[in-house]
C-alpha cells in the first residue's frame, strides 16, 4: 500500500502519466471533433499509424521537425478526406469505412515503411523534440518536473483543448458544427452547407488524430516501429464517450488513462515477481471500461451521429 | 392593410412519378395578409409551399416575389437560399431546430461568418428582443432547445424566419402540435405581425382556426385549386364541401347482414408517446361480414389503433376480444393466432423484410407452422410451392420468388402482403391505408380482396386518410380524432369532413 502511495506522490509517475497521455488528447479532441459534426470516424487507429510514420519518415528525410509534424497532419487531414467522402456524400456505413480507412491506413504506412527501407532490421532514430526547459518555471518543485519538462507536442495538444473547447462554444462555426451533429436539417434551413461543415470538421480531426500518432516517433521514441500504435486510437474512440463529447472532459479521461497505465508500469516492477505482467497491462484498459460503464450512461449523443444526411432528403 | 400583391404563384404543377401533387395551382398573396390553405391530406398544401420554399423544382410554372420595394421579381427556382435571401420564411410541420444549442444559437445560426473567432451575441440578443416585443412571440433564449417546449420551439422556428428578415412566412400546420390556447395566441401573434406589414400563407385543415383567423381562404383538392374566397363570406359547409368533393360513391359491395362480433375493444387507452399513438378508452365492434372505415386526419391516434390491433402495444386499459376470446396481454404472434390479419400502414418496413425472398416473405408470419417446418427444419419445397401457388393466384410479379423481396415494386409487395394475409382466411383484417401509393390497378385490387374477405365472413377494419376510399368500402365509418372514436351518423361526407376538423357534429 505504501508503495502505491510512494508511486502517487512521486514526480516522474505524474511526468509519465501526462507523456502518455498527449496522443491520447490529440486522438480524443480529433474523434470529438468529428464525432460532434455526426461522424464516427473509426479510421482513428490508421491514421495514428499513418502519423506516426509519415511525420518520422519527413524528418529522416530531412524536413525539420515542426516540417514533419506538419507533414503528419497532411497525411492524416486525406486519410480523413477519403473518410468524408465515404460517409458523407456518399452516405456510407461509417463503421465500415471507418475500419476499412484503419486497416488502409496501417497497411499503407507499413508498405511505405518497408519499400523505403527494405534491408534494415532497425528503423534509423531521429533526434526527437526535447522537453522545453523553461527558465524559472522549470526550477518549481514538483510542478517544474511535471509541467515543464514535457516536449512541444505536449503543450500544443493542451493548447488544442483549449482552442476547441473555444472554437465549440464560443464561436459560430463550433455552434454549426454541434448543430450539424444533432439536427442537419437546422443547419440547411438556415442555408449553410451540411457536406461542407461535416468533411471539415472530419479532415481537421483526422489531422489532430495524426498528430498523435506524430508524437509516438517524434517525442515519445525516435523511430517508427510497426504496431507501436497498439490500440491507442480505439482507446481516444472510448475516452470521447466518457468525456460525453466535451474537451474539457475529453483531457481529464486521456490524463486519467495515461495516470492508469503510468501506474501499470510501476506496478509490474514493484510486484512484478508476484503475479503476471499481462495483468498489469490490462489495468488501464479495465479501468478504462469501468470508467466508461459509469460515463456513458449520462453521456449526451450528438443525436445525428452514424445517420446519414441527404440534400433534398426530409 | 395595403392590397399590393407579395407574391404570385403562376401555374405550379409537380408530379412525383405517376402521382399528381399539383396540378397547375395559381395563387396571389397580398401585403399584409393572411391567407389559409385548405384541404385534406395528400391534396398537395405541403408540396405548393416546398415548391415556392425552393426544397422541389416544379415541373412547370413560375414564382414571382416581391423586392423590398414591392416591385414583384421572379424567383430562381429550386434554391431554398434564394427564396430565404428574397424573405420566404418557412416554418415546416417537422421543427428544424438543433436541440443541443440554445434559442439564440439555433436563431443565428448561419446568419454570421463562420471562420470569425469571436461573435457578436449581445448585437444579436438585442435585435431578437427587438423582434420578440413587436411580434409578441416570446421565449427563453439561452437554454438548449432540447428543455423548451413544442409551442416554445415553434415560436423559435417563426423568430429564425422573422430574423432574417422574412416578409412572407409560410407556416405549415402550425397549430397541429399546439394546444387550443396555443393555438389562439399563435394566432394573435400573427395578427400583431401582418399588422406590421408580414403576409402569411398558413397550411390547416382545421376549419375552425381558418374562419376564425385568415383573411382568405384557397382550398386545394387531389393537387387542383378548387376555390378561392374572401374568408368573411366563406361558411363551414361550403369549404367543407370543395375539400372533400361533391359527389358521394357508390358503395362497392351489396348489402350483407353482420355476424357475430369478431373484434371486440372496450375501453382500451394507450398512452402513446404522441398524440398519433395515444388512444383514450375507446369502444369498438367490427362483426363478420363488415368493414368498419376508420376516417381521420393523420396523426391523431390510427397508429395507436393499428398497433393495438396488431399486438404490437399492450393498451394500459380495456379488454380486448377476437372471435369472442378474450386477449391476455396481446403480442404480435397471439393476434395472428387469434385469427388477426395485418397489412401494415409501412409496407416495406413493416411488411417485408426486403432482404429475404419473396418465397420467405410469404411465410415469414407462421414459420412455426407444420407446413412451413419440421423440427425446426424450414420445409423448403413446400415453402417453394407455396409461394409459386400464392403468387399465381395473387398476381404477385418480379424477378421470381427467390429474389429479394425488396426487388418488387411497391404495388407487388403490397400483394405479396395480401397473399400472406388473405390466404390464411383470417377472422379479422387491419388493413392500415392499403391503398397509399399504389396505382389505381393495384389499389381496386386491393378494395377488390378486401371485399371478398368480408364476402367470405371476415370483419375488416380499414383505416385510410382517404374518404372516397372509405365511402365505397365500408359499411360502417368511424372518424377518429384526439384518440378518441365518433361514430359518423351515416355517410354524408361532408358530415364527416366536418367532424374530422374537429367540428361539433
Amino acid at each position: 500500500m505504501m508503495d502505491i502511495l510512494n508511486i502517487l506522490l512521486s514526480e516522474s509517475f505524474w511526468a509519465a502519466s501526462l507523456r502518455i497521455a498527449t496522443p491520447l488528447i490529440f486522438g480524443v479532441l480529433g474523434a470529438l471533433i468529428c464525432e460532434r459534426a455526426g461522424v464516427l470516424n473509426l479510421g482513428i487507429e490508421g491514421i495514428f499509424v499513418v502519423g506516426a510514420m509519415c511525420g518520422w519518415m519527413a524528418v529522416w528525410l530531412g524536413a525539420g521537425l515542426w516540417g514533419g509534424v506538419l507533414v503528419a497532419a497532411l497525411a492524416g487531414a486525406f486519410f480523413g478526406l477519403l473518410h468524408a467522402i465515404l460517409t458523407v456524400p456518399l452516405g456510407l456505413s461509417q463503421h465500415v469505412s471507418g475500419l476499412g480507412i484503419t486497416l488502409f491506413a496501417t497497411s499503407v504506412s507499413y508498405y511505405t515503411y518497408r519499400t523505403a527501407l527494405p534491408n534494415v532490421s532497425s528503423p534509423p532514430r531521429i533526434e526527437p523534440f526535447q522537453p522545453l526547459d523553461l527558465p524559472v518555471l522549470s526550477d518549481l518543485p514538483f510542478l517544474g518536473s511535471v509541467l515543464f519538462q514535457q516536449t512541444a507536442l505536449t503543450w500544443l495538444a493542451l493548447l488544442l483543448v483549449a482552442l476547441v473547447w473555444y472554437v465549440l462554444n464560443r464561436t459560430a462555426l463550433g455552434v454549426a458544427i454541434k448543430a450539424v451533429g444533432d439536427n442537419p436539417d437546422s443547419v440547411d434551413a438556415q442555408g449553410l452547407s451540411v457536406y461542407g461543415l461535416r468533411i471539415g470538421a472530419i479532415v481537421v480531426g483526422s489531422a489532430l488524430m495524426a498528430l498523435g500518432g506524430a508524437f509516438l516517433t517524434m517525442s515519445a521514441f525516435d523511430a517508427f516501429f510497426f504496431g507501436m500504435v497498439n490500440g491507442r486510437g480505439w482507446v481516444c474512440i472510448a475516452l470521447v464517450i466518457f468525456a460525453s463529447w466535451r474537451p474539457g472532459k475529453a483531457l481529464l479521461g486521456a490524463l486519467l488513462f495515461g495516470a492508469f497505465d503510468a501506474l501499470q508500469v510501476r506496478l509490474q516492477t514493484e510486484v512484478g515477481a508476484l503475479v503476471p505482467g499481462q495483468v498489469f497491462l490490462m489495468v488501464p484498459y479495465v479501468l478504462s471500461i469501468i470508467a466508461l460503464v459509469i460515463a456513458a450512461r449520462s453521456a449526451d449523443y450528438p443525436r445525428a451521429l452514424l445517420t446519414p444526411w441527404f440534400k433534398g432528403q426530409r | 392593410m395595403t392590397d399590393s400583391i407579395v407574391l404570385k404563384l403562376n401555374g405550379l404543377s409537380k408530379h412525383f412519378g405517376p402521382v399528381i401533387a399539383n396540378d397547375n395551382v395559381s395563387l396571389t398573396l397580398n401585403k399584409g395578409e393572411v391567407l389559409a390553405l385548405l384541404g385534406e391530406n395528400g391534396a398537395g398544401k405541403t408540396t405548393l409551399m416546398n415548391m415556392l420554399f425552393g426544397h422541389y423544382l416544379p415541373d412547370a410554372g413560375s414564382i414571382e416575389v416581391a423586392d423590398e420595394g414591392g416591385v414583384l421579381r421572379p424567383l430562381p427556382l429550386g434554391h431554398p437560399q434564394v427564396a430565404l435571401a428574397s424573405g420566404v420564411g418557412m416554418v415546416h410541420q417537422h421543427f428544424t431546430l438543433a436541440e443541443n444549442i440554445s434559442a439564440l444559437d439555433n436563431i443565428t445560426l448561419g446568419s454570421e461568418p463562420l471562420l470569425s473567432l469571436r461573435r457578436n451575441r449581445r448585437a444579436a440578443r438585442r435585435r431578437i428582443e427587438g423582434i420578440m416585443a413587436q411580434s409578441g412571440l416570446s421565449a427563453p433564449l439561452d437554454t438548449p432547445v432540447g428543455r423548451l417546449s413544442v409551442g416554445e420551439r415553434q415560436r423559435v422556428e417563426i423568430l429564425k424566419a422573422l430574423y432574417r428578415n422574412a416578409r412572407i412566412l409560410v407556416l405549415d400546420e402550425p397549430t397541429a402540435v399546439l394546444t387550443p390556447q396555443e393555438a389562439d395566441t399563435l394566432f394573435e401573434n400573427i395578427r400583431l405581425m401582418t399588422d406590421e406589414g408580414l403576409s402569411v400563407i398558413f397550411i390547416s385543415h382545421k376549419l375552425r382556426e381558418v374562419l376564425a383567423f385568415s383573411d382568405r381562404i384557397a382550398v386545394l383538392r387531389h393537387g387542383r385549386k378548387v376555390g378561392e374566397m374572401a374568408t368573411s363570406e366563406a361558411d363551414e359547409k361550403s369549404i367543407a364541401q370543395m375539400m372533400v368533393g361533391a359527389e358521394t360513391p357508390e358503395l362497392a359491395g351489396s348489402y350483407l347482414t353482420p355476424g357475430d362480433p369478431v373484434l371486440t375493444m372496450s375501453g382500451v387507452s394507450v398512452a402513446g408517446r404522441s398524440k398519433r399513438d395515444t388512444l383514450t378508452a375507446i369502444d369498438l365492434t367490427v362483426h363478420a361480414h363488415e368493414i368498419l372505415g376508420i376516417a381521420g386526419v393523420s396523426g391523431n391516434g390510427q397508429s395507436g389503433l393499428a398497433n393495438v390491433i396488431a399486438g404490437l402495444v399492450r393498451p394500459e386499459q380495456g379488454l380486448i376480444k377476437v372471435d369472442g376470446v378474450e386477449i391476455a396481454s396481446p403480442t404480435p404472434a397471439k393476434m395472428v393466432r387469434a385469427g388477426v390479419g395485418r397489412i401494415p400502414e409501412d409496407r416495406h418496413h413493416e411488411g417485408i423484410v426486403g432482404a429475404m425472398s419473396v418465397a420467405e416473405n410469404m411465410v415469414i408470419e407462421r414459420l412455426k407452422d407444420p407446413e412451413v417446418q419440421s423440427y425446426g427444419l424450414l420445409r423448403r419445397e413446400d415453402i417453394q410451392d407455396n409461394a409459386e401457388r400464392l403468387s399465381k393466384a395473387y398476381d404477385v410479379r418480379g424477378p421470381g420468388v427467390d429474389a429479394p423481396a425488396r426487388l418488387l415494386s411497391g404495388g407487388n409487395i403490397q400483394k405479396l402482403i395480401l397473399a400472406r394475409v388473405f390466404d390464411l382466411s383470417p377472422r379479422l383484417i387491419l388493413a392500415n391505408q392499403p391503398t397509399r401509393g399504389l396505382d389505381m390497378g393495384a389499389a381496386a385490387e386491393v378494395g377488390k380482396r378486401l371485399l371478398n374477405a368480408r364476402a367470405r365472413g371476415a370483419g375488416v377494419v380499414l383505416i385510410s386518410e382517404d374518404l372516397d376510399e372509405l365511402l365505397s368500402l365500408a359499411d360502417r365509418i368511424v372518424v377518429i380524432r384526439d384518440g378518441e372514436l365518433h361514430e359518423a351518423p351515416g355517410r354524408d361526407r361532408e358530415q364527416i369532413g366536418l367532424m374530422m376538423a374537429g367540428e361539433p357534429a
